[in-house]
């Protein structure tokens, strides 16, 4: 049993290693403004989706070391998500499978770089590289968010983010100065993956309405292109010129890649509602 | 690059790394078991990945497999027989002088 639970909301402390279990607790007391909820939602579902992308790659991967990895990751990111979800299901009268088994596509709030496809390996490493660089970014920030629950979120997954950014980190180095086998995959993964940046970066009207509980989209793009600039520098590659998708994620519009993510993963929960194991 | 290089996928393997995890400070390294990593900078990295899950260390080595020279188990007789029968290698052959304290 965690301490937390007994102690108000408003004293949690970014140090705390918070289980979502401790926020299910909390949520009984103190459940997360509206706007806070929509925010975290967003954050929550781009972690469970790119969870549920990189557990693909288990018993797949180049090597059993590099699925161990890889698993390690979309265990991290599905940690991060189940926070996220307890906490704005609180404001709902939802749990985090509430909300992650029956909610239908357009009700998912994940940016499009989150859903896209695996490719390769070097196409996963480049989608990898963008989210770890742009998550640790977001993060560093949110750890000083006026929402304590949302700041001690990010707090924990801080950690996790940093090793998530070092593994991207070295693969993009391997793999861009290898063999020109391995370049060529890097580049054209870097290729596929650069036009979903865009809309991580975007502002809105929640945005707007929740002042310092959230991190502006907009004042991350400055330190991302720097540290990313700075990675593709030191592999020897520049920042991919591609023209931006679409985006629509935040909305409910997504790619028609969502749905086949969200088949494979809600479809135990809906045939079998309430199953443990 | 050879032409079949360029032409076929192949699957090389990565070398072979023996890890060694040092559970806290003031112990040893201690050997932990092996992994395939490309260079010692990703071995490092999986041996985190793999020995070191349930915070069982604070330290980690890698060493090239190949760069352990080991005894050879065949040897066995010549190698690690030789010490048997030779007990005054061993502190409990000596009896204790008379009037000695503390040992």
């Amino acid at each position: 049993m965690s301490g937390f639970a007994s102690e108000s909301a408003t004293r949690i402390t970014p140090g705390n290693a918070l289980r979502p279990e401790d926020i299910a607790v909390a949520n009984a007391e103190h459940t997360a403004p509206e706007p806070v909820a929509e925010y975290a939602l967003r954050l929550g579902d781009d972690s469970l989706i790119l969870a549920q992308r990189l557990g693909w790659w288990i018993s797949r991967a180049p090597e059993l070391e590099e699925d161990v990895a890889l698993a390690n990751i979309a265990l991290d990111l599905l940690g991060h998500a189940r926070s996220f979800l307890t906490y704005a299901g609180g404001s709902w009268g939802k749990t985090e499978d509430d909300l992650a088994y029956w909610r239908g596509e357009d009700q998912f709030r994940s940016a499009h770089l989150f859903e896209q496809p695996n490719g390769d390996f070097a196409r996963t490493i480049a989608r990898q590289l963008v989210v770890s660089f742009y998550q640790h970014e977001l993060y560093s920030r949110l750890t000083g968010s006026s929402d304590p629950t949302l700041a001690a979120i990010a707090a924990k997954a801080l950690k996790e983010v940093e090793y998530h950014k070092d593994h991207s980190y070295q693969w993009l180095q391997r793999l861009a100065l290898g063999t020109e086998e391995s370049r060529r995959r890097m580049v054209h993964g870097l290729e596929l993956t650069w036009p979903y940046v865009e809309e991580l970066f975007r502002d809105d009207a929640l945005i707007d309405s929740l002042g310092n509980a959230a991190v502006r989209p907009s004042s991350l793009r400055e330190p991302f292109d720097k540290a990313i600039a700075a990675a593709l520098a030191e592999a020897e590659l520049e920042v991919p010129q591609v023209p931006a998708a679409r985006g629509g994620g935040r909305q409910g519009n997504h790619s028609e890649h969502l749905g086949f993510i969200l088949a494979e993963m809600q479809v135990l929960a809906r045939e079998h509602p309430g199953a443990t194991w | 690059m050879s032409e079949t290089a360029q032409n076929q996928p192949q699957h090389h393997r990565w070398p072979l790394w023996e890890v060694f995890v040092r559970s806290s400070r003031g112990l040893s390294h201690v050997h932990a078991g092996s992994l395939h990593a490309p260079d010692a900078a990703m071995a490092l990295r999986n041996a985190r990945d793999l020995y070191t899950r349930r915070n069982e260390g604070v330290s980690i080595w890698v060493v090239p497999a190949d760069a352990i020279a080991a005894s050879d188990p065949d040897a066995k007789g010549s190698f690690f027989e030789s010490p048997q029968g030779k007990d005054y290698r061993h502190a409990t052959y000596y009896t204790k002088s008379e009037g000695v304290k503390h040992l």
